[in-house]
């Protein structure tokens, strides 16, 4: 009578982050830095966004042997990221028992019509979203969790605020509306009705929310959640940043007391040099990573 | 279509029902990081004034206290930095405490797997991601023994669980899967190693509010 990999306990992992900060780590070194910080879990790459996009080239999930090594390294969840619609490295990590999959526009997408059907997993999924008809379609292909996309690697929260406010705005807009009112809603957010309906009568998402892309200071995780998310993932704002032990504990914190600025005011000083950030208004339209997926 | 529907939200309707004639059983949820909202439903649902905690000032006055599920190091490392270790362990000498997951963790002398800040108020060993990693989480029937002699069962929901390795002789199984022990009491203090708030059996809840109204022992009170 047990029963491995339900929706409940994938949806429940996601419930025991809450609150919590997810921090991108590209070694053991750095895991364990953030474990030691109070991260809730860590997500194993290659390289963080900041480099994926200085760099450029095709970015692919992690090297297993980075990944297991991190595994070894921290009693924590391990999470890792796949490409869009590359469901054989998902295979991949779901052999590896990574704890959480992230089906990441910040990788290079390998289909650029279908995402990973992630009913056929028992490992859960985190998939991105920049509003809530893209985070009712993951969650119609099985996502157990849903973050905002922001802009990844740009140290700029301002696209990680729009999506926030985009799903919010949304949400309230359905539960305001009658049931004629909530087919056409379903019609326009290319979301299934039963997904549109359930959200409007529960004003909230049915998984938990983070939001992720651009944070990079405690002020900027506290925005974050008093806008309404769950918890954040913070990536190249650690690793890139001037003291990134310091800036990590600062950030564990402010996600926690976000509503106390007293508390931010205090893990907000001498964290040293943030990680520079970039204006997304300069950026040509080809560099926005969020427009990927579908 | 979604395969089995969204995730349903527990314990959620009704109003409160306190007693005519009685308190509101004032219950602090645990707020650092983890499934506090879910704890504070539930307990709402049941009649409970249920409310967050992250300072010690907010300890005051309340009857009880839920520690919730979550990261386990990383709620020590912020009881730790909030100054909470020794204002929690002087409310759990004097009222009721539930704790679950991380939270049993919390409540443990030690664990098998190493050094982190915990309460040490239940004489239990723990070890954490007993029984693996996510991949390994699951749902089963767990055998309840809550009342001498009457053995019930209960929707299990394990999320990288932990089990108790050892009990002390003060310490009495309440709860066990798998022939493991999941979940245990020191008199006033219960922990289980899964996550009753995150489902619709509430008898876990009506048990520690039990312990609440029934047991509380008032610290005196100084003048």
């Amino acid at each position: 009578m047990r029963v491995e990999g339900t929706l409940r306990v994938k949806t429940g992992l996601a419930e025991m982050l809450k609150g919590g900060v997810i921090m991108d780590v590209t070694s053991v070194g750095q895991a364990r830095i953030a474990e030691e910080a109070g991260a809730c879990a860590v997500m194993a790459l290659e390289r963080v966004p900041a480099d994926i996009r200085k760099e450029g080239g095709v970015a692919r999930m992690a090297d297993p042997e980075k990944i297991v090594e991190i595994q070894e390294a921290v009693s924590i969840p391990v999470m890792a990221k796949a490409r869009i619609g590359h469901f054989v490295e998902a295979q991949i990590l779901e052999a590896l028992e990574v704890d959480y999959i992230d089906e990441s526009e910040v990788l290079t997408p390998a289909d650029e019509a279908h995402h990973i059907n992630k009913w056929k997993f028992k490992v859960p999924f985190v998939c991105g979203a920049t509003g809530l008809g893209e985070a009712l379609r993951r969650i119609n292909e099985g996502a157990a969790m849903i973050r905002t996309k922001g802009e990844a690697g740009t140290g700029n929260v301002v696209e990680a605020v729009r999506h926030m406010r985009a799903i919010m705005d949304q949400i309230h807009a359905l539960s305001a509306m009658d049931e004629d009112e909530l087919f056409r809603a379903a019609k326009d957010y290319q979301a299934p009705y039963e997904l549109v309906a359930w959200v409007a009568g529960h004003g909230t998402l049915p998984v938990v929310n983070f939001s992720a892309g651009g944070i990079a200071t405690p002020a900027d995780a506290a925005l974050m959640m008093q806008l309404g998310a769950d918890g954040v993932f913070v990536g190249s704002g650690i690793f890139k940043s001037g003291d990134p032990a310091a800036r990590a504990r600062a950030i564990v914190e402010a996600t926690t007391h976000f509503r106390d600025p007293g508390v931010l005011a205090r893990v907000s000083r001498g964290l040293g040099e943030a990680m520079p950030g970039l204006e997304i208004g300069a950026m040509r339209p080809e560099e926005l990573i969020q427009h990927r997926g579908w | 279509m979604v395969g089995s529907g969204p995730p349903a939200v527990p314990g959620t309707d009704g109003p409160p029902t306190g007693h005519p004639g009685t308190r509101r059983s004032k219950i602090g949820v645990l707020a650092l990081q983890g499934a506090f909202r879910e704890h504070i439903r539930m307990l709402t649902g049941l009649g409970a004034d249920a409310g967050e905690v992250r300072t010690p000032g907010e300890l005051d006055g309340l009857d009880g206290l839920v520690i919730p599920g979550g990261e386990s190091t990383t709620i020590g490392l912020l009881m730790e930095k909030g100054g909470l270790l020794t204002p929690l362990r002087e409310f759990v000498e004097a009222r009721p405490v539930f704790g679950t997951c991380a939270g049993l963790i919390m409540l443990a002398r030690s664990t098998v797997d190493g050094e982190q800040p915990l309460l040490q108020v239940m004489d239990v060993t723990v070890r954490r991601n007993a029984f693996g990693r996510q991949t390994r989480s699951f749902e089963a029937p767990v055998d309840l023994a809550l009342i001498p002699g009457v053995q019930e069962t209960f929707p299990g929901i394990f999320i990288r669980a932990p089990w108790v390795e050892r009990t002390g002789p003060d310490v009495e199984v309440i709860a066990r899967c798998d022939g493991r022990i999941v979940g245990v009491r020191q008199d006033r203090v219960i922990g289980v190693a899964f996550h009753p708030e995150l489902g619709d059996d509430t008898r876990l809840h009506a048990y520690f509010l039990g312990l609440v109204t029934a047991g509380a022992v008032r610290p005196p009170v100084r003048r």
